[in-house]
C-alpha cells in the first residue's frame, strides 16, 4: 500500500488537462518545480536582454549609425543591464541551487518550500513590473516610457526634475519587489543548508557546491538590504518630497553611489559564487579526481565573502574621493585576488593528472577557468586606481565586466545546464549539438569581448549612442559587433538542442556522468520527495563509497 | 543499498541539526539589520547638513516614557513565551496583552510625537534633509512595530479562539525574536535620533 501511494503522482500526470498541469505549475511548492520555472524564467529574460544588446552593437556598428535615436539607446541599456543581473543572473543561479540544493544534501524539499514559492513570484512579478513601463510608464506628464538613468541609476538623473512620469519609478519598484524576493530566497537557502542535511553530512562532508552556495546566500542577505532601502530612499525623495540625493538641499549625490555599490559590488559575488560552485562539481567529475584542497576551496571562498563586502568603493574612483579612500579600496580589491587565485589553482590542481573526458559541461568549464582569469586579470589592472582615473567608464570597464559575467558565469551556467540536464529532464542532450553551441558561442564570445576592449583603450566612452568615424574605434567595433552573430547562432544552437533532446528522448539513466553527489543516487527526474529512503554519507562523495564498497572515501577523510 | 558503506544504522549516528525556524528568523533579522544600517548610516552622514530649520535641538523632545514602555516590552514577551513553554495559558495570555499593549503605546508616542512636529513645528519628511532622515527612519522603525503589532495581535486572537496551545511554543518563541529585534533597533535609533543627532 506504501508503493502504491509513493509511485502514483508519477503516473498521473500524463492524462490530466493542460490547464489542470499548469495550474499545478502555478501552484507548486516543489523546489524541483520552482527550479525550473526559475531557469525558464531566467532564460525567456536572457534572450530579452540579448536582443536589446544586439540592437545597440547595431548601432554602434558604424559611426553616426541612426538605427535608433539617443534616447531609444539610453532606455536599452538601462533595460538591457537591469534584465541581465536582475532576471537574467540572479534567477538562474538561484535556479540551480533550488533545484541541487536539497538533492546534494539528501532532502526532500527546501526548508521553507511556501516561502520558496513566495520568492519566486515576487521575483517574476518583478521582471513583468519592469517590462510594464513600455506600456505604463508614460503616466501623467506624457513623457518617458521604459527608464532610461543607467542600470545604477545615479542621482540626480533619478530626481523628479530629471525623469518625468514614472519610468524611473517602475524601475525602483521592480527591483524593490525582486529584491525582497531574493532576500526569501537567501533565507531559504541558508535555512535548509543548516538545518535538513541528511544524516551524518556535516559542513564538512556537504558538496562544495553547498558551501559556495551558502556563502552566496549570506551575501545576498547583506547586500540586497542596502539596495532595498536605497530604492526607498529614492521613492521618497520622487514622491515624498525627500532630499536624500537632492544636492541642492544639502543631500547627496555621492551617498546614493556608495549605497547602490555596497549593493552591487557584493552582487557580482553572489553571481560569481554559484558559477564557482558549479564548476567545482564539473571539474572533479570530468577529471576524474576528487576536488583538490577542499578546506582551502571553503575557506578561500569564505575570504572573498567577507572580502566582497568591503570593495564597493572601486567603482567610484573617478567620483572623487579622499587619497585615504582610494588606497583602502585598492587595496582591499587587490587582496580580493589572492582567494580567488587560490580557487584556480584548485581547479588546475583537480584536473592536474587526472582523466579529464571533455564533454560538453567540462568543456565551458575549462573556457570559464581561462575567461575568468583574463576577467580577474583585468579586474586587478581596473583596481589601481590612477589606471582607473584614465579608463573608468570606458568600453574597457564594458569589456571587463562582461568578461565576468559572460566568459566566467554564463559559461559556468551553460555547463550546469548540460551537466544537470539529464538529472532535470531525464532525457540526453546531443552532444554534437553541444559542441557546436560551445564552439560558436566561444568564438562569439572572444570576438565581441576581446576586441572590446581596444577602444576602451582608445577612449571611447560607454553609452555613447553614436561616434564620429576617424577616432581608430570603427574597425573595432564593427568586430565587436561581428562577434553577436556568432553567439546569437549559439543561443539558437542551444534552444536547437533542447527541442532535439525534447523529440528524440534519449533516456539518460539516473547517472550519466558516474558522479559521487547524492543527485546522481536518486532517479532522473527525481520524483517529487526526491529519495525514497533519505541517504545516510559518510563522505563527501557517498555515491563514490557505494559503488567502490573496497575503497571508500571514509577511511581517509578525517 | 544492503551492506554499502555509505548507509549506516541511524542507531549508529547522533545527528542534530539547528531548528528551521530560528535559523530562518535569524537570516531575516540579519537582512533588516542591513537595510536599517543604511538608514542609520544616512541619518548619520546627514546630521547637521540641514540647509533650513527647524534643527533637531529645537523640534525633538526626548520621549523617555515611550521607550521604557517598548524596551519593557521584551520583557513582557519574554515572559509570556516561557509562560507558553510550561502550559501555563491564563499567564501567557496576560503577558501576550500586556506585550500588545505596550507596543501600542509606543506607537501612539510616535503618533502624538509625529503630530506635534507636523502641526506646531512646522518639519515634514520635505521640510528639511532633517525631516527626510528623521521621519524616514522613525517611520521605517514605526512600520516594523506595526508589523509585528499585526502579528502580535493575530497570535493574542487565537489565543481567544483556543487555538495557541502549548505545543505552539516554538512558533511563538520565533516571534518573539522579531519582536527582541524591534525593540533592539528602537535603541540603537534612539541613540542617534535623539542622543547623538540632537
Amino acid at each position: 500500500m506504501a508503493t502504491e501511494s509513493v509511485t502514483f503522482p508519477a503516473a498521473l500526470p500524463i492524462s490530466r488537462p493542460l490547464v489542470d498541469r499548469l495550474h499545478e505549475w502555478v501552484t507548486t511548492v516543489d523546489h524541483k518545480r520552482l527550479g525550473i520555472l526559475y531557469i525558464g524564467y531566467a532564460l525567456v529574460f536572457l534572450c530579452i536582454g540579448g536582443i536589446e544588446a544586439t540592437i545597440m552593437r547595431v548601432q554602434l556598428m558604424v559611426p553616426h549609425n541612426d538605427l535608433v535615436p539617443p534616447q531609444v539607446f539610453n532606455r536599452l541599456f538601462t533595460m538591457h543591464g537591469t534584465t541581465m543581473i536582475f532576471f537574467v543572473a540572479m534567477p538562474i543561479v538561484f535556479g540551480f541551487a533550488n533545484y541541487m540544493l536539497p538533492l546534494m544534501l539528501g532532502a526532500r524539499d527546501m526548508a521553507f518550500p511556501r516561502l520558496n514559492a513566495f520568492s519566486f513570484w515576487l521575483t517574476a512579478f518583478g521582471g513583468l513590473l519592469l517590462y510594464f513601463s513600455v506600456l505604463g510608464a508614460s503616466g501623467l506628464y506624457g513623457a518617458g516610457n521604459a527608464p532610461d538613468v543607467g542600470w545604477f541609476a545615479y542621482a540626480p538623473l533619478t530626481s523628479q526634475t530629471f525623469s518625468r512620469g514614472h519610468s524611473t519609478d517602475f524601475w525602483t519598484l521592480s527591483l524593490l519587489v525582486s529584491g525582497i524576493g531574493s532576500i526569501g530566497t537567501a533565507v531559504n537557502i541558508l535555512t535548509t543548508i543548516l538545518c535538513v542535511r541528511c544524516p551524518g553530512m556535516t559542513l564538512g562532508k556537504m558538496p562544495m557546491f553547498a558551501w559556495l552556495i551558502l556563502v552566496m546566500a549570506f551575501l545576498v542577505l547583506l547586500c540586497v538590504g542596502p539596495l532595498t532601502a536605497a530604492q526607498i530612499m529614492l521613492t521618497i525623495d520622487r514622491y515624498l518630497g525627500g532630499h536624500f540625493f537632492d544636492v541642492q538641499a544639502g543631500g547627496s549625490a555621492v551617498v546614493w553611489m556608495h549605497f547602490f555599490w555596497i549593493f552591487g559590488h557584493p552582487e557580482v559575488y553572489v553571481l560569481v559564487m554559484p558559477a564557482f560552485a558549479i564548476v567545482s562539481e564539473i571539474i572533479p567529475v570530468f577529471s576524474r579526481k576528487g576536488l583538490f584542497g577542499y578546506p582551502f576551496m571553503v575557506a578561500a571562498g569564505l575570504a572573498i565573502g567577507f572580502l566582497a563586502m568591503s570593495v564597493w568603493a572601486h567603482h567610484m574612483f573617478t567620483v572623487g574621493m579622499s587619497s585615504s579612500a582610494n588606497t583602502f579600496f585598492v587595496m582591499t580589491t587587490m587582496a580580493i585576488g589572492v582567494p580567488t587565485g587560490i580557487k584556480i589553482f584548485n581547479w588546475l590542481a583537480t584536473m592536474w593528472g587526472g582523466r579529464i573526458h571533455f564533454k560538453v559541461p567540462m568543456l565551458f568549464c575549462l573556457g570559464f577557468l581561462f575567461q575568468f582569469l583574463i576577467a580577474g586579470l583585468t579586474g586587478i589592472m581596473l583596481s589601481a586606481a590612477p589606471f582607473d582615473w584614465q579608463l573608468g567608464n570606458s568600453y574597457f570597464v564594458v569589456a571587463h565586466f562582461h568578461y565576468v559575467i559572460v566568459g566566467g558565469i554564463l559559461f559556468a551556467v551553460f555547463g550546469a545546464f548540460y551537466y544537470w540536464f539529464p538529472k532535470m529532464s531525464g532525457w540526453m542532450y546531443s552532444e554534437i549539438l553541444g559542441r557546436l553551441h560551445f564552439v560558436l558561442f566561444l568564438i562569439g564570445f572572444h570576438l565581441t569581448f576581446d576586441f572590446m576592449h581596444i577602444p576602451g583603450l582608445l577612449g571611447m566612452p560607454r553609452r555613447i549612442y553614436t561616434y564620429e568615424p576617424g577616432r581608430g574605434w570603427d574597425i573595432w567595433n564593427l568586430i565587436v559587433t561581428a562577434g553577436v552573430v556568432f553567439q546569437g547562432a549559439a543561443i539558437l544552437v542551444f534552444v536547437g538542442g533542447l527541442v532535439w533532446a525534447y523529440f528524440r528522448r534519449k533516456p539518460a539513466g539516473n547517472d550519466p556522468w558516474d558522479a559521487w553527489t547524492l543527485e546522481w543516487a536518486t532517479s532522473s527526474p527525481p520524483a517529487p520527495y526526491n529519495f525514497a529512503v533519505i541517504p545516510v554519507v559518510r563522505s563527501r562523495r557517498p555515491l563514490w563509497d557505494l559503488k567502490h564498497p573496497e575503497d571508500p572515501d571514509w577511511k581517509y577523510d578525517q | 543499498m544492503n551492506a554499502s558503506p555509505m548507509t549506516m544504522t541511524a542507531g549508529e549516528l547522533k545527528w542534530e541539526l539547528p531548528t528551521r525556524g530560528r535559523v530562518g528568523m535569524f537570516c531575516l533579522i540579519a537582512a533588516e539589520t542591513s537595510i536599517f544600517v543604511i538608514f542609520v548610516v544616512a541619518y548619520i552622514f546627514y546630521i547637521g547638513k540641514s540647509l533650513t530649520g527647524p534643527m533637531p535641538r529645537e523640534a525633538l523632545e526626548v520621549p523617555i516614557f515611550f521607550t521604557i514602555c517598548l524596551l519593557s516590552s521584551s520583557l513582557t514577551i519574554h515572559r509570556a513565551v516561557k509562560a507558553l513553554w510550561q502550559a501555563d495559558m491564563r499567564r501567557f495570555g496576560r503577558w501576550w496583552l500586556a506585550t500588545i499593549a505596550l507596543g501600542a503605546t509606543f506607537l501612539y508616542g510616535t503618533a502624538r510625537e509625529w503630530q506635534r512636529l507636523i502641526y506646531e513645528v512646522g518639519l515634514t519628511i520635505s521640510t528639511n534633509l532633517f525631516g527626510t532622515t528623521y521621519y524616514s527612519l522613525v517611520g521605517l522603525h514605526g512600520f516594523h512595530v506595526v508589523v509585528g503589532l499585526i502579528l502580535l495581535s493575530a497570535v493574542m486572537a487565537f489565543t481567544w479562539l483556543g487555538s495557541v496551545r502549548h505545543e505552539h511554543a516554538y512558533r511563538v518563541d520565533v516571534l518573539s525574536l522579531y519582536w527582541h529585534f524591534v525593540d533592539a533597533v528602537w535603541v540603537v535609533v534612539f541613540t542617534v535620533v535623539y542622543i547623538i543627532g540632537r
